[in-house]
């Protein structure tokens, strides 16, 4: 087993953030690279990018978003109960490289996945830009991370009720305006960085994006993560799961994501009920 | 004898006893294996039809060269577990040979017997030599070598790593596998599905070889996880390799992301190692289509288009290129296949998938083939009939149109040799490849083959790893 040794809920309950023992994989991970999670023995592979590592300590942590059946199971376990396997690392790291200006651009618990790559943009000797953003204040997380693995750091809520009023993709315009980008990093929900992408492409702005497609092993044998990346199929578990944003086919991603939806939801609503029974 | 009896008993062919399986209708709904099994009585009947040949070929047409005479003379003589003894010191996976291999033509394709009539059901009595054991034996081991000190990594817990595992174990070596799925059994447990290979069999395989001393980790991407040289700073003396030949082929022709299309390798790791067909008991669900396409003519569509059956499909459709005689599948999966109500294409091409407006698969356009000159495999390539064209309705599409080598270890290792296929170098003899201390066999050098021929590769390897360890490089 894979034991949880801290656990920390965010964004009202709906993210979880868990770190988890697990020494050989801590051991390798880089910055952009995943594990899958299966959380006992019935449990689905669910693929989830690392959002930091501590090999010293042996732990690796993850922050995941509760959206169907086998992250409300997630969000079940306690610190000292665990995953029954986790394998990885998986997919390539991230390119990191002193490229001049970087522009990490994150939504939801894309943020999770965005902080080690921009933390990494800086320490490689980059200008690293930042923009976060979220629904409604409550809905951000990382913000300090974020402040500190960047030079200059802005924030979005789409609601206004928090720093600037409005999409990510309105703060990065400005950006874009302003200056030249050498690279831009995008990683959120697959609308915003299919927007952001289609943004950068006007400005001509090389930009980078992290998928997560579903998948069941993650090593390249079930093809149930194949892109299309400039008319050619890519598998995002061993070619990626970084790709230039400009020749993701996003919107065959966003059908291809809806595969089980039915099934989710049934599997989903089931348990959420059953949950609700023990409690009462 | 006087007159007027009836003739001799002896001159009478008696003819094979047949194993009792489920009714196709009633097995094609189902989850539970096809062949219920031989009783003792039937085994012992089957048994005694062996002739008991001097120089055997069935022998010869087994790639790991089990005694089968010596076995079956023991079944005959209802010394049931010192036959499957006698089987585990040539094959440490009787239960999974007697079901999955192609004994058709290898043992019981060379059986005297065969000659004239019906070859001696070798498969059925391994089978149920294994499957007696387990159900009664003592669980008592066969004896283990003295212990050498030797310690060996074993790459992959499929057909040939638990070969190598099993061999090497015996010969008093320390053995670990390294599975980069969460269970071992590699393809035994995420390809062949549970109707035809109950999974307990799989798992019971392997808690012998564990019970042998056999140690098995689980959720380790060797290549990922640890690379070969970490391994062999950890204090391994012998790496073997047995990734199999995991990456899925796809048509590469238009619309092939549609939702809807899934590599067999996909929609059978989801129904056999995930157990999908239990959704939503479990976690993992697998798509349900009502009518079903398979493309491809081999064990691996088989298994998909009876999966795609047992999961409630109104038609399951089997579109193959090439005729019924150039079909790569074992004739008891055809056939079985066929009984169940799967309808065969032949000599039909795809040529590109029509999906809707929300990406999802409503059917497929195919071409009609005609068998040409002879390619480069021996069989008659097929050539598409021009003007042929006609669409297919169907909402899940299998593709079962083989694999090829996954090269997420073998570009972590770059002093390892591959060939232009992506399939690792090695010596067909030994198994030996072009960096010390590493062997490889099965499918991730010869390309996709069948479970005994890993074994066969297994064995090998096994054997020229003892050498080496007793011996040197």
């Amino acid at each position: 087993m894979f034991k949880i040794v801290k656990r920390e809920e965010m964004s009202q309950g709906t993210v979880v953030l868990n770190e988890i023992a697990a020494p050989l994989i801590a051991r390798k991970a880089k910055p952009g690279q995943f594990v899958i999670l299966k959380a006992n023995e019935n449990g689905e592979r669910i693929p989830l990018t690392m959002a930091y590592t501590d090999p010293e300590k042996g732990i690796i942590a993850v922050i995941y978003q509760v959206v169907g059946k086998s992250t409300a199971l997630f969000k079940t376990l306690k610190v000292g109960e665990g995953y029954q396997d986790v394998i990885g690392p998986l997919g390539k790291p991230t390119h990191v490289e002193k490229l001049g200006k970087v522009v990490c651009v994150g939504g939801g618990t894309g943020v999770a996945v965005l902080h080690p790559i921009t933390r990494a943009m800086k320490q490689a000797g980059n200008h690293v830009i930042a923009i976060i953003g979220a629904r409604t204040k409550d809905l951000l997380i990382l913000e300090d991370f974020m402040k500190t693995a960047s030079h200059e750091l802005h924030v979005c809520t789409d609601d206004g009720s928090y720093g600037r009023h409005g999409f990510v993709t309105n703060a990065l315009k400005d950006i874009l305006d302003k200056e030249k980008i050498d690279l831009v990093v995008a990683i959120g929900p697959v609308p915003m960085m299919k927007f952001v992408s289609k943004l950068t492409k006007e400005y001509n702005a090389p930009t980078m994006v992290s998928l997560n497609p579903i998948m069941v092993d993650g090593t390249g044998m079930c093809g149930g993560c194949r892109v299309s990346v400039g008319g050619k199929t890519q598998f995002a578990c061993v070619d990626g799961p970084e790709f230039d944003g400009h020749k993701v086919d996003f919107d065959e991603l966003m059908l291809r994501l809806q595969a089980y939806c039915e099934d989710e939801k049934m599997c989903h609503n089931e348990f959420c009920m059953l949950e609700e029974s023990w409690h009462k | 004898m006087s007159e007027g009896t009836a003739p001799k008993e002896k001159k009478e062919k008696k003819s094979r006893v047949r194993m009792p399986e489920q009714e196709a209708k009633v097995r094609a709904r189902n989850f539970l294996e096809v062949p219920t099994g031989y009783t003792p009585e039937m085994a012992k009947e089957e048994a005694a039809r062996c002739l008991q040949c001097k120089n055997p070929g069935c022998v010869d047409g087994c790639p790991v060269g089990i005694d089968i005479p010596g076995f079956i003379k023991l079944l005959k003589e209802g010394e049931f577990t010192q036959s499957i003894r006698h089987i585990w010191t040539m094959n440490s996976l009787p239960a999974v040979c007697g079901r999955v291999c192609p004994q058709e033509s290898q043992c019981e394709g060379k059986c005297i017997l065969a000659k004239k009539g019906e070859p001696v059901a070798i498969g059925n009595l391994e089978r149920f030599a294994a499957d007696w054991e387990r159900a009664h034996g003592t669980g008592a081991l066969p004896s283990k070598a003295a212990p050498t000190g030797k310690r060996i990594a074993v790459v992959g817990a499929g057909p040939a790593g638990l070969t190598v595992a099993g061999d090497l174990i015996q010969k008093g070596h320390e053995v670990t596998v390294y599975e980069a799925f969460h269970k071992p059994g590699g393809v035994l447990l995420y390809g062949i599905p549970e109707f035809r290979l109950p999974k307990e069999i799989v798992a019971q395989e392997v808690n012998f070889l564990e019970r042998l001393g056999v140690r098995v980790d689980c959720n380790a991407v060797v290549g990922r996880t640890v690379t070969l040289d970490e391994l062999f700073d950890e204090g391994y003396q012998a790496i073997f390799l047995g990734l199999g030949a995991g990456l899925p082929k796809f048509m590469n022709i238009p619309g092939e992301n549609l939702v809807g299309i899934l590599s067999a390798n996909e929609y059978l790791t989801r129904a056999n190692l995930m157990k999908a067909y239990l959704f939503p008991k479990v976690d993992t669900p697998i798509p349900r289509g009502k009518d079903v396409v398979v493309l491809g003519g081999g064990n691996v569509a088989m298994d998909s288009a009876r999966t795609a059956l047992r999961l409630g499909a109104d038609r399951v459709r089997l579109v193959y290129r090439r005729s019924r005689d150039e079909m790569p599948a074992r004739a008891a999966e055809a056939h079985h296949a066929e009984e169940e109500g799967i309808e065969f294409f032949l000599l039909t091409n795809p040529t590109r998938y029509i999906g809707n407006d929300k990406g999802r698969l409503t059917g497929m356009e195919c071409i009609k083939m005609e068998l040409g000159e002879p390619d480069a495999s021996g069989r008659r390539r097929p050539v598409p009939v021009k003007g042929s064209e006609f669409e297919l309705a169907c909402d899940l599409c299998i593709v079962a149109v083989g694999t090829g080598a996954n090269p997420l270890l073998t570009s972590s290792t770059p002093d390892l040799q591959i060939n232009k296929w992506g399939y690792i170098e090695a010596d067909p003899k030994t198994g030996k490849t072009l960096k010390k201390g590493v062997w490889a066999g099965g499918d991730i050098v010869t390309g996709s083959a069948t479970v005994i021929l890993a074994m066969g590769a297994g064995r090998n390897a096994a054997n020229s790893i003892h050498d080496f360890l007793v011996r040197g490089w």
